[in-house]
């Protein structure tokens, strides 16, 4: 049963509200995490390809949630062209998120926090400013339940957060539309490839992605800023590419989803308030990627929780901005300026860029590489590069 | 009857029944708080829609439509 009272209540069961409630459960305080789904992990709104190095110190690899381990990254041109950037070791996965999410949820509750599925948060308890628990439904029944600290990890649909007072909406230009399937007999598709189609003619203000699962089964998808999508929709972009592209294939699911390709918010504590992973759009504003910066800010903003908690001092949580800038916020900033640059980029000249990553041999093929290349006309964002990717 | 909108126009979004995917995209852009979004439930909060129209831009499967002559008030039998 729910107690009416907790030290930090986390609302959102994804992988961000699970890493931060076991961050916090590990020191020693009392942690519930709230769910609206009846599960933990599903639906799979999510592509789930992750880097390794971004999963391993969160949970040891196992393969009961790896659906497919990635060495190498096909991008492929509005002209249809493909170049290939192989890396000698496997260095990222394909995820089976429906156990990983719920593997993630094992670890938090035996660190000692409680997980409720089933509980749909739907406003905050507020003492002026001060936030000092949620208000929900459970089992048909209104509740309040207090707690000095909520962490907001609600995902992109947060409300949370503008509950407490923090603007959290998103332009609709920054929020990208996704339509995807995963999909059975997916022909012409390597296992150890993550395909990557850039051009307006796949997926304007976007990609185009197809990520293998084993078996001849992939997630295949896209997803593109609410200004182009706002003229074609998602789902029509996605009809297209399927005729064009895996006509034998047959869709096993579909599911809609949006990505919030933004920076960081400006605040994402107040009092008694945190925002973590999608909810406080610690998303890689180029990449998408999210599951792996959203348990990074659970981390960080879980020990930040915990350590308030246990010093009684609720002032450490100014430090989580900070503390996440650190982290991963500051490369975030430079994943943006990256993202204007390539999404500046017309269709042909993605078609000169591939063709001229075709001529580097192989083994010389870098991601760096890659971006050097693309933003070849904008030499000032070539410095950029060189911060986040080894070239 | 017609459904009022925060501006005391007529509210003019309206979320198609039983089509939605209820993935949350709407309810990240939307400026006003005006979704509520459940588990397999969605709806526009009136009294808070500016009919503003950025929800309907970024839905990735166009099951929200601008409807101009306005929403009616669901029927009760
Ligand atoms: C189509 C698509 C493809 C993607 N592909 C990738 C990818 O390949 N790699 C990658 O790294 N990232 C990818 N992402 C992004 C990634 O899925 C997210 O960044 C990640 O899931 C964020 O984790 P989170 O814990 O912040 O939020 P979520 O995983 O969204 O979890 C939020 C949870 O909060 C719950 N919740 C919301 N409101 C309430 C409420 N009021 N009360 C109770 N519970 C509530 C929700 O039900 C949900 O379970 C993709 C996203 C989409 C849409
Ligand atoms: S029209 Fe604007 S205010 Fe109304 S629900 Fe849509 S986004 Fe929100
Ligand atoms: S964006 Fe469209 S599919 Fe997604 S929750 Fe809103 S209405 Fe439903």
């Amino acid at each position: 049963m729910l107690k009416s009272q907790y030290d930090i209540i986390v609302v959102g069961a994804g992988p961000a509200g699970t890493v931060a409630a076991r961050f916090a459960a590990m020191q020693g305080v009392d942690v519930l995490v709230l769910e609206k789904d009846r599960d933990v992990g599903y639906p799979v709104r999510c592509a789930e390809a992750i880097s390794k190095r971004n999963v391993v110190p969160f949970i040891e690899p196992n393969d009961k949630w790896i659906a497919a381990k990635i060495n190498k990254y096909a991008f492929v041109s509005p002209n249809g062209e493909e170049v290939v950037i192989e890396f000698d070791e496997v260095n990222g996965y394909v995820l089976e998120r429906r156990i990983f999410d719920y593997e993630l949820g094992r670890l938090a509750s035996e660190a000692g926090a409680k997980i409720q599925t089933r509980v749909y948060v739907n406003g905050l308890i507020l003492e002026g400013e001060k936030v000092c628990g949620v208000k929900a439904e459970f089992q048909g029944k209104q509740i309040e339940i207090r707690s000095k600290i909520v962490i907001g990890a609600d995902g992109v649909e947060s409300r949370v957060g503008r509950w407490a007072g923090i603007k959290t909406h998103i332009d609709y230009r920054d929020m990208e539309s996704c339509f995807q399937v995963t999909a059975a007999n997916v022909d012409n598709v390597d296992p150890g490839t993550l395909y990557f189609y850039l051009g307006t003619n796949y997926a304007p203000g976007g990609y185009f992605w197809v990520f293998p699962k084993g078996d001849k089964l992939a997630n295949i998808g896209l997803g593109i800023s609410g200004g182009d999508n706002k003229k074609r929709s998602a789902l029509s972009f996605l009809n297209d590419n399927m005729k064009k592209f895996f006509p034998n294939a047959s869709v096993l699911t579909q599911i809609a989803g949006g990505v919030p390709c933004a920076l960081t918010l400006e605040r994402i504590s107040g009092d008694g308030i945190m925002l973590v992973g999608d909810a406080a759009r610690q998303v890689n504003p180029l990449t998408g990627g999210g599951i792996g910066s959203g348990m990074i800010g659970g981390r960080v903003a879980g020990e930040i929780a915990g350590e308030a908690i246990r010093k009684n001092n609720l002032q450490l949580l100014d430090n989580y901005h900070n503390a996440w800038m650190k982290e991963r916020g500051k490369s975030h900033l430079i994943f943006d300026k990256l993202k204007e640059g390539i999404f500046n980029i017309s269709d042909d000249e993605f078609n000169d860029i591939i063709k001229k990553l075709k001529k580097i041999p192989k083994e010389k093929r870098t991601l760096g590489k890659f971006f050097v290349t693309a933003l070849a006309k904008k030499p000032s964002l070539i410095v950029d590069v060189a911060k986040v990717y080894v070239v | 009857m017609y459904r009022i909108a925060k501006t005391g126009q007529k509210l003019m979004i309206e979320i198609l029944p039983d089509k939605c995917d209820f993935c949350g995209c709407c309810v990240g852009v939307c400026p006003e708080d005006a979704i509520e979004l459940k588990e397999a439930e969605i709806r526009i909060i009136d009294e808070l829609c500016t009919n503003c129209s950025k929800c309907i831009w970024a839905c990735p499967i166009e099951v929200i439509v601008f409807n101009k002559d306005g929403v009616l008030k669901e029927a009760i039998y």
